[in-house]
């Protein structure tokens, strides 16, 4: 199949960007999305020009390195799939695709399509962790959590990182991110032990780094690749509410 | 805890609570103004005017107005900030599945304080400030302010007026349809399954509050025109 290309092309982070345009012929619909970018700029290299730059990593949606906002949706078309996941199936030969960078204040374009995603990881710095001695690895049945607690705890540590949920927010809100982690290690006992300082830190920190808040619109559960819901969130917002008024900090 | 008062979340709880409190005060609302409908206008008139002489009104009136200006401008606040987030734009808009009201909750409130400005005058300010003829029950014995006059006037010399209501209470269902579930959401009162049952309530209160607040104009409309 033959498609149309409109790639948002950007040198570095201060330079003004702006859309290319390329066409790209003899494309297989069983090859994944960045397959096909990586043909296109093959491409590229052999006629000289400048390559499109892109993150990946993994492709098997683990890593959370592939961030491409295709025709509107953080990781293209299909439900809880990442861009790795992305098949050229999904289009139409003749069709237009227009690829941007993940865009927000907090996460600067380097080039082309790379954001600079630091920000999530000054987010874990502020809280996204466990800091207490949690020994040598204990007996299967040392610390008992309930079925309900650990089924939760484990959907929210399906969070990948990468940032599709303030891709596809209004706000450019990072609530859903921090509910996430925030909700993985409050659930668990080795994570209550600092959870009020948690939620209070983390929260500060998402507001310092300059994401939006959270007006519940609920496009961030849409487009999330790994499917984590709202409700993480509401739990977000109880955890904080609960630590403000209990931690004298 | 002072820092909550600045943060995100806690700016977002405040404007929860003071759309609970007026989602509260619209249901008081609509059961009063529901006695227009009932009658030839005394029981309204007794009930507007034991409102108005109320001495709670004389407490409940400022903290109502309170609520009203918190949340307006928290609102302008946090719409203003959540924009400086996105200094660029997508080329193609956001295609996730989001409800439009709850991407359009700062356009909608601006329309229903439009709509309250025009109320406003049209009836607070001519109870509160005006002169509303004294209208004679028992044969004099009991003395009340017309309100339903008032209101039945305005409603019948202007259809415009009763379209501008009706258009009102479709901007009220449309910000209630997110607001109230919302609300819930955002004090953490939720959960995964209280998610969808809360949508639906929303739905089941917008309905009953902006279609009664439009069914009033509406049941005037026909019962001068037709």
């Amino acid at each position: 199949m033959k498609i149309k290309l409109n790639i948002w092309k950007q040198a570095n982070a201060k330079a003004k960007g702006k859309f290319e345009k390329y066409e790209l012929d003899g494309v297989d619909a069983e090859m994944s999305f960045l397959e096909m970018l990586d043909s296109l700029n093959e491409k590229l290299i052999k006629e000289g020009k400048e390559p499109v730059a892109y993150e990946h990593d993994c492709h098997e949606a683990i890593c959370g390195c592939c961030s491409l906002y295709i025709n509107g949706h953080p990781h293209g078309p299909g439900k809880e799939t990442a861009t790795c996941q992305v098949h050229m199936r999904s289009f139409k030969d003749g069709d237009t695709i227009t690829v941007e960078p993940w865009r927000a204040k907090s996460f600067p374009v380097l080039k082309d399509l790379m954001t600079d995603r630091n920000a999530f990881d000054k987010l874990m710095s502020a809280g996204g962790f466990v800091s207490i001695d949690a020994g040598q690895a204990p007996d299967a049945n040392a610390n008992l959590v309930g079925k309900i607690d650990a089924d939760k705890a484990f959907d929210a540590a399906a969070c990948i990182g990468c940032g599709a949920c303030v891709a596809a927010c209004k706000n450019s809100s990072a609530t859903l991110f921090v509910a996430a982690k925030v909700s993985q290690l409050a659930l668990l006992p080795q994570g209550k032990v600092e959870a009020k300082r948690r939620a209070l830190n983390m929260v500060a920190k998402m507001d310092e780094l300059g994401f939006g808040s959270c007006t519940n619109t609920g496009a961030c559960e849409a487009e999330c690749p790994k499917g984590i819901g709202i409700d993480f969130i509401a739990k977000l917002n109880r955890e904080y509410l609960c630590a403000s008024f209990s931690e004298s900090e | 805890m002072s820092k909550f008062f600045t943060s995100s979340i806690g700016q977002k709880f405040f404007m929860s609570i003071t759309g609970v409190f007026l989602m509260l005060f619209l249901m008081v609302h609509l059961t009063i103004n529901s006695l227009l409908l009932f009658g030839d206008g005394t029981l309204f008139n007794e009930a507007a005017n034991f409102m108005s002489g109320n001495p709670l009104m004389k407490v409940i009136e400022p903290v109502l107005a309170l609520g009203f200006i918190l949340h307006i401008i928290y609102a302008g606040y946090i719409t203003l900030k959540n924009q400086m987030a996105r200094p660029q734009k997508y080329k193609v808009a956001i295609k996730a599945k989001a409800s439009w009201a709850s991407k359009n909750m700062y356009i909608l409130g601006g329309l229903v304080l439009i709509f309250l400005v025009i109320h406003l005058a049209n009836f607070f300010w001519k109870i509160k400030f005006g002169t509303v003829p004294i209208i004679s029950y028992d044969g004099g014995q009991t003395e009340l302010h017309d309100v339903y006059g008032l209101v039945a006037g305005v409603f019948k010399v202007w259809w415009w007026y009763d379209a501008l209501y009706i258009a009102g209470a479709i901007f009220l269902f449309l910000h209630l349809t997110h607001g109230f579930w919302s609300a819930f959401q955002t004090i953490g009162w939720d959960n995964e399954k209280w998610v969808s049952r809360l949508k639906v309530i929303a739905y089941i209160y917008a309905t009953i509050v902006a279609g009664g607040f439009a069914f009033i104009p509406l049941y005037f409309l026909i019962k001068y025109i037709v």
